[in-house]
């Protein structure tokens, strides 16, 4: 047989081949096929429960028999400043608005080794290194976090033993962060969400940074650029995409996290264990429902922002 | 026309014994180099062939691991990017996309603390010299392949390099979009009057627009001389054959017609297709045609001939019809005859 003599017999039509000239003419059918269950799920379940919890917001409880008021009203809103409620916000709002920061100071370092220069096995170890305590039980990783920096923790014991309990005293006695312990202070509480988070910051900061070409930062060397003004306007430009996707993570991850603050931390409340409490033993399902949009709100002002200043530009 | 250098100092750029080891891989080894100030200098060869490693080598983006390197008499060891004399128009052009075209014109300027109206003036200034006044919002992205290469070379020409290097510029470009920017730099060359470093791959961008062409393989320069010397009188096989095509005669073929056993190179535009009687001192061989390209102006024929296989390029006009399996005899000048050394 010869490539010039042989005559090639196009491939046999099948019931697959059928199906696909179906789709491949009628493009929107295709599309409609593609898109209805994600459609379903996200339209109807996701974004449904969602509208319903805001619907629940705008009802009231009845202080008297604990029964909920099915008319609208904004009394519910209205509790989130009574100064408790609001001193729960502020709180709440602080302790991630820290987490947030913090994370993108040790995670960007990480990330900009992992992009621009690990490579081959340095990455793969990277990855597995990043990826690895989100394998294990959350429950577990705070818990050991309690262990650590309980007052005869590791950490304590370590500090005695090289006779520097001065310092961890120091600490302590800072105020509003310090405590009676690491484990009962703010700082405990700042670094176990740290500590949790820390690689949604670093996945996304890292994928941006790799999407900056060489040739930009040669460039930018190239016309006088010193490395950390080709940081400052350059790679730190082209990164913000990945630095708010990475902050919105870890913010929104930090307003609504109600374990950690149950186990490490001191006794005030933080914003998901007040939507805990009210919905569950208090049942006041309005209020719980009020406090679950203003992490909603916060993070619509946050992007707001984000986009004013040009955050996204470079996306 | 610009001649070669005798001190360094004199020199542009100058390499002496460079070399830029990547482990057991020489992707540059053991490079001399004098570039005059004010040259347009190319630098050809295929991939990997070390041109472009020169180039950043130039550019400061590498440091060599042998040899040393200085531009305009200073010794450029240790010597950053940043602190260099010289800007470069990269191949995928680096603009930057978070900044309009006026901004990354005047980045250099912003760099060097210059005040904004000024800058922005030069920034104009030079964009109305590669013809994009008018375009100083736009962003990268908006702009066609074409227009991002002007703006790449107006941001490094704004800040007045003494060496303006160039890394594959035109690659990217249509045939068309790629002439008219031949033309152009040419144009801006004599303009400016600064020194152009150009790193191609086209060796007919090489030859038709640098004053002077080093022919890169495997690392070393394999010659350096004008597109003339280079194209005539090729001294290895390996540019006989790389710039422009050309028909390698055995030694063996040599010594049968002109009585010396040497390499040689036979420019296919040199083989005339005969009917009649020959040239009185042509060398005459006859031959079988195997393939006709035709090239608007000029017609590729390939023939097997006794001694071998030839390429001869024809004017069309007077090549005839002669199609595949037709037999032929083509006549050249000894004089066409280019012996190169053995390699």
């Amino acid at each position: 047989m010869s490539l010039t003599a042989a005559e090639i017999a196009p491939p046999r039509d099948g019931l697959r081949r059928r199906i696909s000239d179906v789709l491949v003419a009628r493009h929107g059918f295709y599309l409609f096929l593609l898109l209805l269950p994600p459609l379903l799920w996200l339209g109807v379940v996701y974004l449904g429960s969602l509208f319903a919890l805001l619907a629940e917001s705008f009802f009231s409880i009845d202080d008297f028999s604990g029964v909920v008021v099915r008319t609208p009203t904004l009394a519910t809103y209205a509790q989130l400043f009574q100064p408790a409620n609001f001193a729960v916000i502020v709180r709440t709002a602080s302790v991630a608005a820290i987490v947030t920061l913090l994370s993108t100071i040790v995670a960007f370092p990480i990330a900009y080794y992992a992009a621009r220069y690990a490579r081959g096995r340095m990455k793969a170890a990277f990855y597995v290194a990043i990826l690895m305590p989100l394998w294990s039980s959350y429950l577990v990783k705070v818990y050991a976090w309690k262990l650590l920096l309980a007052k005869e923790g590791v950490i304590g014991w370590t500090l005695e033993h090289i006779h520097a309990t001065w310092i961890l005293d120091g600490v302590l006695a800072l105020p509003t962060v310090g405590g009676p312990s690491l484990s009962t202070s703010y700082i405990g509480m700042v670094v176990v969400f740290l500590y949790l988070w820390l690689p949604y910051m670093i996945l996304p900061v890292q994928a941006a940074l790799e999407r900056v070409p060489a040739s930009l930062i040669e460039a930018s060397g190239d016309l006088g650029a010193n490395p950390g003004h080709t940081f400052r306007s350059v790679i730190l430009p082209l990164a913000a995409p990945g630095v708010v996707a990475g902050a919105i993570f870890v913010f929104s991850l930090t307003l609504g996290d109600y374990i950690v603050p149950q186990i490490v931390g001191p006794s005030s409340l933080i914003l998901g264990q007040v939507v805990y409490i009210q919905q569950g033993t208090a049942g006041n399902i309005p209020l719980a429902a009020a406090f679950s949009v203003v992490p909603v709100i916060i993070m619509g002002v946050l992007l707001t922002i984000a986009k004013r200043t040009g955050a996204f530009d470079a996306l | 026309m610009v001649g070669a250098m005798s001190a360094n100092t004199s020199a542009a750029v100058s390499f002496s014994g460079v070399a830029r080891h990547y482990g057991p891989v020489k992707a540059v080894d053991g490079v001399d180099l004098q570039i005059a100030p004010g040259e347009f200098f190319a630098m050809l060869g295929p991939s990997g062939s070390g041109k472009t490693t020169c180039l950043r080598l130039m550019a400061g983006f590498e440091q060599p691991t042998g040899g040393s390197i200085s531009i305009f008499g200073e010794a450029m060891e240790g010597v950053p990017a940043y602190r260099r004399p010289v800007n470069t128009v990269f191949q995928d052009y680096a603009l930057f996309p978070h900044m309009n075209v006026l901004a990354n014109v005047c980045y250099g300027l912003t760099i060097r603390g210059m005040a904004r109206a000024e800058r922005e003036e030069l920034g104009r200034e030079a964009l109305a010299l590669v013809k994009l006044a008018g375009m100083e919002d736009r962003r990268p992205a908006q702009l066609s392949g074409g227009q991002r290469q002007r703006v790449a070379l107006a941001r490094a020409l704004v800040v007045r390099p003494k060496v303006l290097l160039l890394d594959e510029p035109l690659g990217a470009l249509d045939l068309k979009l790629r002439e008219e920017m031949q033309g152009e730099l040419k144009g801006l060359h004599r303009t400016l009057g600064l020194t152009f470093v150009f790193v191609t791959h086209d060796q007919g961008e090489a030859l038709s627009m640098a004053d002077r062409v080093a022919v890169f393989n495997e690392g070393k320069i394999v010659q350096v001389g004008s597109p003339e010397d280079v194209y005539e009188r090729p001294r290895t096989r390996f540019v006989a054959d790389f710039v422009g095509s050309s028909n390698v005669i055995e030694p063996a073929t040599t010594a049968a017609w002109i009585g010396t056993a040497k390499a040689a190179s036979l420019r296919p535009e040199k083989i005339a297709i005969v009917n009649g009687a020959a040239p009185a001192d042509a060398i005459v061989v006859e031959g079988t045609i195997s393939e006709v390209l035709y090239h608007g102006a000029v017609k590729r024929i390939e023939l097997d001939t006794t001694t071998g296989h030839l390429v001869a390029a024809v004017a069309s006009a007077s090549a005839g019809e002669a199609g595949p399996g037709s037999k032929v005899r083509l006549a050249f000048p000894r004089t066409a005859l280019h012996l190169m050394d053995s390699a």
